[in-house]
């Protein structure tokens, strides 16, 4: 389904990824973890379509295409739907607008008519009851005031309306209890099926206890330095990452 | 100078006029105005060294010519070409400043709504404008309206009297013939809206031709005790057009006015509205909306002068600037020393869309008293890039992005306009306009 190969990117004169190679196949869960600054979130922000980044080597090919040459929009027409770590509020537009604009601007990418105004309430109905969003809070501007564990949640609301490929998940378990982390995890794996893969970028495990992924990725400078299945990421819990940081500098050092 | 061609045309016109009165010279009506044209001439038209008119520059107005006299011939059929769809209510036509009831349609009976031409309110209700008419408006210092008081000899006198209550509205239509020539014209009406009164107004401009119009407006709107008026200024006049306007606003004891000025497209626009609120428990609500492209100007003025004590007023203006567009805020509150307990609220808030137009932004808090609520805040910026991302990794494309977020923008002032054919005429404008753009 996704195939990144040798993905280098940077920010201004940043380099931040630097040789990724990674392959999802359909059905798959990857986690991603890693130390901070260690380029997750970027990764995530550059499969999207992020304009701030710059790719300057590699390739990523997605569904036989390649990703790198369509805008943000396109990439999500295609089925690439990225959970944000910071949601963005935007004053003045509901959620149920925002979507019903967002789902007839897919469907008119592949040539079909917009979607019944009845069929949409219904889908959105049942969507926002298995993620225990509010009716009312989808009336809303989007975001607006909205606290921590709704924007999460709304974020997964989306991805279960928009039923994409792939989804990404950008650190979406940051600032939330265990009650609104289980009603998110709950949101996806109802939403894992044969045909749909996912990329979950997390600085803890925690999230992995509810999502677990097939397999994990530990990303530290910019490179992929070690993967393993979930196991891996309990043995990151119980022993941190400097065990990794100094065999990755230990491998590069002696490259040099 | 050009500047005194224009302004030798127009005393001398005054002069033709003031000759052809015999004996009506000296009614208190015509001293008024003989007396605004004495200052008019001193003062001249203003040059950007007038603080008032820093950022807008008359100059090519002024050094235009205008037939300041013309005949139109538009009928039904050509104002069939400006429509308004869905438009119920009184509906007045104003072709050149000039009141046309032949055209106009009324569905609120006589006893609940008075409508008169303002030379028959001069023989039939002569007190009624002894005490309204230019009572409020500035005549001294500022030269357009001293200029409306001089020039203005047509318009109209809407009068609702007390306890009454008005479901349909009064729109007055003011249609700019500039079809053959470039045309001038001095629009002038007084609105008096009695006691425990209650009403919603609109004045649409609009231009039938491509030449150039020059609409120097006045509108006095008198706010009775308890009384509640909504006023909706709207604008949609060619780019060759130059408006400049003055609502002169009035508000007795615990009375509620409403503004909404929207303006979609002209050359160069210039919108005063004073507010005086000379009573007690009063509310004012002033908004605006302005969303220049090209080389369009819209400058909004505006001022709340706060007499008395226990009175609140919030305003709110928005402007989305595109293409080489340029506008101008200048937002004015005066708490005098009696009005304590004044709430006074002031937001000016701009979107620039394009690198190439510009806002300038002024509020001007001044006050006397010492217990009162007083904030302001300007925002000029551009669009959140944040937010275009996140629309786009939904699939929404990037223009429809930007579409959407001005829209959501632009919303909030419009959405509240109680007048549907109003509020559907402007929705549907806004969209084109950011469609275009």
């Amino acid at each position: 389904m996704l195939k990144i190969s040798n993905l280098h990117a940077r920010v201004e004169e940043k380099e931040i990824l630097r040789g990724i190679n990674l392959e999802v196949k359909p059905g798959e869960v990857h986690a991603i973890m890693g130390p901070n600054g260690s380029g997750k979130s970027t990764l995530a922000s550059v499969l999207a379509g992020r304009e701030d980044y710059e790719v300057t080597e590699g390739t990523v090919e997605f569904l036989g295409k390649d990703l790198l040459e369509l805008a943000p929009e396109e990439r999500a027409a295609e089925g690439i739907f990225l959970a944000f770590q910071y949601p963005v509020e935007i004053p003045g537009v509901t959620t149920v607008n925002f979507l019903k604009t967002a789902i007839n601007q897919i469907r008119k990418y592949h040539g079909k008519d917009p979607i019944d105004a009845a069929q949409f309430l219904k889908l959105m109905k049942q969507k926002a009851k298995s993620v225990k969003i509010d009716d009312q809070l989808l009336r809303r501007s989007l975001n607006e005031g909205f606290s921590g564990g709704e924007k999460k949640r709304n974020e997964i609301f989306q991805m279960a309306m928009l039923e994409p490929q792939l989804g990404l998940l950008d650190e979406t378990d940051s600032g939330l209890d265990i009650d609104a982390l289980r009603i998110v995890a709950d949101g996806v794996n109802e939403l894992r099926s044969a045909n749909r893969s996912f990329i979950v970028v997390t600085h803890y495990q925690r999230l992995l206890d509810y999502i677990v992924p097939d397999f994990v990725h530990v990303l530290y400078k910019g490179r992929i330095v070690k993967s393993g299945t979930k196991e891996l990421a309990l043995e990151l819990e119980e022993k941190g990452y400097d065990w990794i940081k100094a065999e990755a500098d230990a491998a590069e050092a002696s490259v040099a | 100078m050009s500047n005194t061609d224009m302004q030798t045309q127009l005393l001398s016109d005054f002069q033709a006029y003031q000759n052809g009165l015999n004996g009506k010279a000296e009614t208190p009506f015509n001293q008024l105005r003989r007396l605004a044209m004495d200052n008019f001439s001193n003062l001249g038209f203003p040059t950007t060294k007038h603080e008032e008119w820093k950022y807008s520059n008359v100059k090519k107005l002024v050094e235009k010519s205008y037939n300041f006299h013309p005949k139109s011939e538009a009928g039904e059929d050509e104002l069939s070409a400006l429509p308004i769809p869905d438009l119920a209510g009184n509906i007045l036509y104003f072709i050149n400043g000039i009141f046309h009831p032949e055209l106009s349609t009324l569905q609120t009976p006589d006893d609940k709504l008075k409508i008169i031409t303002l030379s028959q309110a001069i023989t039939e209700f002569p007190d009624l404008l002894n005490e309204y008419y230019g009572k409020f408006t500035d005549n001294i210092t500022e030269s357009f309206t001293a200029l409306n008081t001089a020039m203005a000899n047509d318009g109209v006198v809407v009068f609702i009297p007390d306890n009454t209550t008005l479901e349909e509205p009064v729109i007055m239509r003011m249609i700019g013939d500039v079809r053959e020539e470039n045309v001038g014209s001095f629009v002038r009406n007084l609105v008096v809206v009695g006691k425990n009164a209650e009403v919603k107004i609109a004045e649409s401009f609009r231009t039938l031709g491509e030449k150039s119009g020059f609409v120097n407006a006045v509108t006095e709107i008198i706010v009775g005790e308890d009384a509640r008026v909504d006023y909706y200024k709207v604008q949609d006049d060619n780019d060759e057009s130059f408006h400049i306007g003055t609502t002169q606003v009035y508000q007795k004891d615990r009375s509620y006015f409403y503004s909404a000025t929207v303006t979609i497209n002209g050359g160069f626009v210039r919108n005063n509205l004073n507010l005086i609120l000379d009573g007690q428990h009063i509310n004012s609500y002033m908004y605006g909306l302005y969303i220049p492209d090209k080389k369009q100007h819209i400058d909004n003025h505006t001022l709340v002068d706060h007499r008395k004590p226990n009175c609140q007023s919030n305003e709110l203006y928005k402007g989305i600037l595109m293409g080489k567009s340029t506008g101008v805020f200048n937002g004015k509150i005066f708490v005098q020393e009696d009005a304590q307990k004044t709430n006074a609220y002031q937001n000016c808030r701009n979107v620039i869309v394009s690198d190439s137009a510009t806002m300038n932004t002024k509020p001007q808090l001044e006050i006397w008293a010492d217990d009162v609520k007083c904030s302001h805040g300007t925002t000029t910026g551009k669009l959140n890039d944040d937010a275009i991302f996140y629309m786009q990794s939904r699939g929404i494309p990037k223009q429809e992005a930007i579409k959407l977020q001005l829209l959501a923008f632009a919303e909030d002032v419009v959405s509240q306009i109680k007048i549907d054919g109003i509020r559907n005429y402007l929705e549907v404008l806004i969209r084109e306009k950011l469609h275009g753009n």
